[in-house]
């Protein structure tokens, strides 16, 4: 088996508060393949962003990340100093954000942001690396590339700012992007445009992408596979068809039927009851276990681990048992 | 419209003026310039029933709501509820008027809250405007957070001390705590994460059955609202372009807007396999809208009449569609 573009093992991530210290990630392990596109998905406060800030060396203080390796191409990068973590950020893992506007400068030319960021990374002319700008804006669907080539970031729409913004991320062909809710901004007929862009250009480029987003129906339409967070665990995680279609964990059950889709009509939705654990109250065992309706003694005392259950990993005592299909 | 409707809008419409200044009017030799909120818009929704209004951001969804609850005044129009005209009467007199009967949930719980009061003084807030004596509120405190699914205690505790999902219950419990028969909900689980939706869209659903509330909708995802409306308009830079039910609007969505927008939905039935239709441009800006009608310049089949006169909502078999392609026959 080849290499992983990025692997991630045992991470935990800890903020210490007044309060005590808080286990943000808890033994969070994954691997995202050379080309592939790997949805991460839980409610708020489940840690699918603190994974990906994990990951491009971004934990801010009070947190620090106080177990684990990541490494990129098999290159370890959790430990590197500040200014290579920086020769790593933007050239090797590019980063898209909801917000378009908190990634582009807007008192220069999104021409420029470009060519700066080439520069900065690459060793290029000043005439190639715009020639190349109008090239790579042109790709991610800018009408008129030659001349928009020279607008600020607020003459263009929140579609046409994300487009840039991948322009940007793709301009030095990163080995892994990073995109945190890239579309959750936008209205639902340009999210669908996004959406294909970035699945285009990741099978065009051959660059991994680690999707972060709290929409499942996203995740079903662009990701190859999916991994589900819960509390700061990985619950479960296999690929996308047998996730949606079949999931195991009871958590992710519950997610899957909490949607409300279109072809299902009226008629009460399934819900799952109670909230989430806050941090400085987790539960013994599996953190899941206080709202699971299949708990039983196990559950309370000890955490399950991700174990292999036919196609899919799931973090669950019940697995290998008989599940049934739903809750 | 029939006898039995809640809330009657005819003919609607707001414009604001987004002029700049008048010295660099003179100095750039521009004139006035106006956005058009909402233009010519008219629906009704039977007693106990849930309309819904969908659309993109800039459609106008929002602005209608203010101009239902009278927040804003309407440019030109007609709305009544109950019977009763909202447009009509004037200043103090027309918000006392309304305001017990027509109560608003909004996006973001943790905007509408105050955070400096526990939620006892919230809940008892609308009781005592409404002239309920103190010790009714007393007692109807704790009925009111009993039906929205939280514990008669929560009412010493602040705002902060709740998650998104509870604290959409006090603003739910808030609403209902004047007895209105009519809420406008804007985007009321657009700010939570779907488990907690899917308990506050039930949520809703109950308390409709129980107290026989009429609700108006408003939100951009359509699962949601197939989910919950007897009624859904499709707004379109602030007119009408299909009023249906919800069976009939995403089984066979006629207008090609609606279709683009239903195709745009990512769903969880679409693993791979979705052959999407692309969908060209974006939505055009509202202060210069294009001329005859408005989604032309995106429709794949605009003809010459498309692009000089704006269509009307207009009676097609089982539904309202405002398209010159379905009226001529061609669609």
């Amino acid at each position: 088996m080849t290499e992983p573009a990025l692997s991630v093992r045992n991470l935990r991530v800890e903020f210490f508060g007044r309060r005590g210290k808080l286990v943000a990630i808890d033994d969070v392990s994954f691997d995202v393949a050379k080309g592939e596109i790997l949805g991460m998905v839980g409610e708020s406060g489940a840690g699918k962003s603190v994974t990906g800030a994990a990951i491009v060396g971004l934990i801010e203080h009070p947190g620090r990340m106080t177990r684990g390796e990541i490494r990129l191409k098999g290159d370890r990068i959790d430990h590197l100093p500040a200014a290579g973590m920086r020769k790593i950020r933007g050239k090797r893992i590019g980063m898209v954000f909801q917000d378009p506007l908190s990634s582009l400068n807007p008192l220069f030319q999104i021409g420029d942001q470009i060519v700066e960021t080439m520069r900065a990374h690459l060793d290029i002319s000043k005439a190639d690396a715009r020639r190349r700008a109008v090239k790579l804006l042109d790709e991610v669907g800018i009408p008129a590339a030659a001349s928009r080539v020279d607008s600020y970031p607020h003459q263009l729409s929140g579609g046409m700012r994300q487009r840039v913004v991948l322009a940007l991320v793709l301009c030095t062909e990163p080995e892994l992007i990073i995109a945190d809710e890239p579309t959750t901004a936008l209205d639902v007929s340009v999210q669908a445009q996004i959406i294909a862009l970035i699945k285009a250009l990741a099978k065009n480029y051959g660059t991994s992408v680690m999707l972060i987003t709290h929409d499942l129906g996203v995740v079903a339409e662009i990701a190859d596979r999916v991994a589900v967070m819960y509390a700061g665990r990985l619950v479960e995680i296999g690929s996308v068809r047998d996730v949606l279609k079949g999931a195991k964990h009871p958590y992710s059950q519950g997610l899957v039927s909490a949607i409300p889709t279109l072809r299902q009509g009226a008629g009460a939705l399934r819900q799952i009851p109670g909230a989430m654990p806050r941090l400085h109250a987790m539960p013994n065992g599996c953190a899941f276990h206080t709202r699971c309706q299949f708990v039983f003694e196990r559950c309370r005392v000890e955490r399950p681990m991700p174990v292999r259950s036919g196609d899919i990993e799931v973090a669950c005592w019940l697995h290998g048992k008989a599940v049934g299909t739903g809750p | 419209m029939s006898a039995d409707a809640m809330v009657v809008v005819e003919g609607l419409w707001c414009q604001f003026d987004v002029s700049r200044p008048w010295l660099n009017r003179i100095f750039n030799r521009e004139g006035r310039a106006t956005l058009t909120a909402v233009a010519d818009v008219s629906f009704a929704i039977p007693q106990r029933k849930t309309f819904a209004l969908v659309g993109e951001s800039g459609s106008g969804k929002s602005t209608i709501a203010k101009l239902v609850v009278g927040l804003i005044p309407p440019t030109r129009g007609h709305i009544s509820i109950a019977g009763s005209s909202v447009t009509d009467k004037s200043g103090s007199a027309r918000r006392q008027h309304n305001r017990r009967r027509i109560q608003m949930i909004f996006q973001d719980p943790y905007a509408s809250l105050n955070p400096r009061w526990r939620v006892r003084r919230i809940l008892a807030e609308p009781l005592r405007v409404f002239g309920l004596e103190k010790d009714r509120r007393e007692t109807r405190i704790p009925e009111l957070l009993r039906l929205v699914g939280l514990d008669s205690a929560d009412a010493g505790k602040f705002p902060h001390e709740f998650s998104g999902g509870q604290r959409q219950r006090i603003a739910i419990a808030r609403a209902i705590a004047a007895e209105p028969a009519f809420i406008v909900c804007d985007e009321p689980t657009s700010a939570l994460d779907v488990s907690v939706q899917a308990q506050i869209l039930n949520l809703m659903r109950e308390l409709q059955e129980q107290l026989g509330l009429t609700y108006l909708f408003i939100s951009h995802n359509l699962a949601v609202v197939r989910h919950m409306a007897s009624d859904i308009g499709v707004l379109y830079l602030g007119r009408l372009v299909e009023v249906a039910p919800p069976n009939e609007l995403f089984d066979r969505p006629r207008h090609p807007y609606t279709q683009m927008l239903l195709d745009a939905v990512p769903d969880l039935e679409s693993i791979g396999s979705r052959v999407r239709r692309p969908i060209e441009g974006e939505a055009a800006n509202p202060i210069n809208p294009p001329t005859g009608c408005a989604f032309h310049p995106r429709c794949p089949y605009r003809n010459d009449r498309c692009k000089s006169e704006v269509p009307l909502l207009m009676q097609i078999a089982d539904r309202k569609v405002a398209c010159h392609g379905i009226s001529e026959g061609r669609l």
